[in-house]
């Protein structure tokens, strides 16, 4: 919706003012980054901070603060849309931050920007399982075939966890060879054995970690580690052979970053810092891959190398055809559910 | 309208004013943002994105359970009421207070709470879910919560009509021979219709709209225990703002006929006391 050119020139002024005021008082030139991120990253960024303000302060002799917001990645990514002013969006998927680029905020071919497809660290879908593993799952077709095995996963159409893990489930089948009939077989006798489907990935940790729900909780790799160390030796971690590299992507939020000095560099030199060696072992420290590959391999304890992790290409064209052909309206995900017969 | 400026109390072109005004930014406005963008999509994509039959099945089980919700809230709030106005008890005043929490409380943490109460290994599940009894990710779930929430409307709305009850007229009904249920049925029951049906009205809106508390309970099934706010929600997780806001638009419509209703059938109630 427009609003009123009055009301426009009002916030104008306004901020104007308040901008005057800001840059006159500073002795020293202060520079307040927002980093738009989501839920579990919270102490992942915290750590990031507080590693790279005092390295960029001592370079640059500005005064650096850095805010975090958290939140549902795609809930964050409508607030960036709808006007929070966000230098830099750290999001779970590619989806989010392109739904922001769409509406112009974020430059076209911004997934080139910075190396790896603007991908300074990746992640994964694991299993996570009871005490002993007693169903012996270790596999994406035990979920299935296992007699009695009830799954916890949020829904795809509500969470980003939801859609990755939905991805999981189908390239595990298509990926090793299967047809899409399989995969349709396979994703619909596996949600037919999720006996609740939570709107988020919060809500499906709980279900499973407090309800003590389900025998088997599809999470993303690093909420995993969280919820294994958390359960006190209740909960075990199994890594399947095969499962999908889930891109969490950066970005700087072009539209933001030039309405105010020094934002830009500083957002800019903010995300190449986590493509260094050290932001790589802060990754890994927090259970997230990091992209560099020698740095990786030294975390093979944390993140078994036999694990192979197909892209989103493997199944679909890109993030966008992979969300529509499979969970959008009348999608893949849609026929699970209709009733039978009508 | 020809005395206008001839009304015993002053101020009122200010006040009509201030009313207009808070209206407007509160609700107006809002509500009409809602319909604005809701209007961006073509007839054939509106009618596409609010009339599939998942959708048709969550709007039925959206109204379905507020209603019965608001329903069992008109009895037991009655009964609620009663007893605080007409008797004495220790603890009284705790139980009075106890009443209004449900507003206070954060819907989630009232549907995780009874999720977590009624599943098979919770502390009441273990019990009922035996005997087939199902509170937690089932339709009765949505219901349970949706009373849970609705609870104080009918409750607050009956008292202090109750309170202000005149014994004289209860008395009269006695000594002219009517037995203790006439009395209730024929004397006091008429009296409170109006705020009955007010009250009714209030914890079936709430019922509507209440979203925190249900996602957590009720399972999110589709077709069976999707509610219609869920399929607002996949509907932004998809970044169709169009199609999101044509099917709250689709809410706000049956609400607000259903509100009309309820209002005229209290107005017709007042008007058909004793």
């Amino acid at each position: 919706m427009k609003s009123s050119p009055r009301l426009s020139f009002f916030v104008l002024a306004l901020g104007l003012i308040i901008g005057m005021f800001l840059s006159t008082s500073a002795a020293q030139q202060e520079v307040t980054l927002l980093n738009v991120s989501y839920d579990p990253t919270r102490e992942l960024w915290r750590d990031m901070n507080s590693h790279f303000i005092p390295l960029y302060e001592k370079q640059k002799g500005v005064k650096l603060t850095i805010n975090q917001s958290h939140g549902g990645s795609s809930t964050q990514a409508r607030a960036v849309i709808d006007g929070l002013e966000a230098d830099v969006t750290t999001l779970a998927s590619f989806l989010d931050t392109d739904a922001i680029s769409k509406k112009g905020l974020i430059k076209d071919g911004w997934v080139d920007r910075l190396p790896n497809h603007s991908r300074p660290y990746y992640s994964t879908v694991v299993f996570v399982v009871r005490k002993g593993n007693s169903k012996g799952i270790n596999d994406w077709p035990d979920l299935v075939n296992k007699p009695d095995v009830s799954i916890i996963t949020p829904n795809p159409k509500t969470s980003g966890n939801g859609y990755v893990s939905f991805f999981a489930a189908w390239g595990s089948v298509v990926v090793r060879g299967g047809s899409r009939q399989d995969a349709i077989n396979y994703v619909t006798k596996l949600y037919q054995r999720v006996p609740v489907l939570d709107s988020g990935a919060r809500g499906a940790t709980t279900t499973f970690v407090q309800k003590g729900i389900g025998d088997v909780h599809l999470a993303w790799e690093n909420e995993a580690h969280l919820e294994v160390a958390e359960a006190k030796g209740e909960l075990e971690l199994v890594n399947p052979p095969i499962s999908i590299l889930a891109e969490p992507q950066v970005a700087v939020v072009d539209a933001n970053v030039d309405r105010a000095q020094g934002h830009r560099d500083a957002a800019e030199a903010y995300l190449k810092y986590t493509y260094t060696d050290e932001a790589q072992e802060i990754f890994a420290k927090h259970f997230y891959r990091p992209s560099n590959e020698s740095i990786l391999k030294k975390h093979t304890d944390v993140f078994p190398a036999n694990t192979r992790l197909f892209p989103i290409t493997a199944i679909a064209k890109d993030w966008p055809d992979a969300h529509k052909q499979f969970i959008g309206d009348g999608g893949v995900f849609d026929s699970i559910y209709k009733p039978k017969g009508r | 309208m020809a005395s206008i400026n001839r009304r015993v109390l002053p101020g009122f072109s200010l006040t009509l004013g201030y009313t207009v005004f808070y209206l407007s930014i509160l609700v107006l406005i809002p509500i009409t943002a809602c319909f604005l963008k809701a209007s961006t999509l073509s007839l054939h994509e509106f009618w596409d994105a609010v009339w599939t039959e998942r959708a048709r099945a969550a709007y039925y089980l959206t109204f379905g359970a507020a209603f019965i919700a608001a329903l069992m809230n008109l009895v037991l709030g009655l009964l609620l009421a009663w007893v605080l106005v007409r008797y004495t008890f220790p603890g009284k005043k705790i139980v009075d207070s106890l009443v209004d929490l449900p507003l206070a409380l954060p819907t989630a943490v009232g549907g995780l709470v009874y999720a977590s109460l009624y599943v098979q290994k919770g502390w009441l599940g273990q019990y009922l879910v035996p005997l087939g009894i199902r509170g937690a990710y089932t339709r009765l779930g949505i219901v349970l919560v949706l009373i849970f929430v609705g609870l104080p409307f009918v409750v607050r709305t009956v008292q202090p009509i109750l309170e202000d009850l005149d014994p004289e007229s209860e008395e009269a009904a006695a000594s002219l021979g009517s037995t203790r249920w006439q009395t209730f049925r024929n004397v006091i029951l008429p009296t409170l219709y109006p705020a009955l049906i007010t009250g009714f009205a209030l914890a079936f809106a709430r019922g509507i709209g209440e979203y925190g508390s249900v996602v957590f309970v009720s399972g999110n099934m589709p077709y069976k225990t999707e509610i219609a706010p869920i399929l607002i929600v996949a509907r932004l997780e998809e970044f169709a703002y169009g199609e999101a806001t044509a099917i709250a638009v689709v809410l706000l419509v049956i609400s607000f006929i259903m509100l009309v209703l309820i209002n005229r059938l209290e107005r017709w109630s007042m008007r058909h006391e004793y």
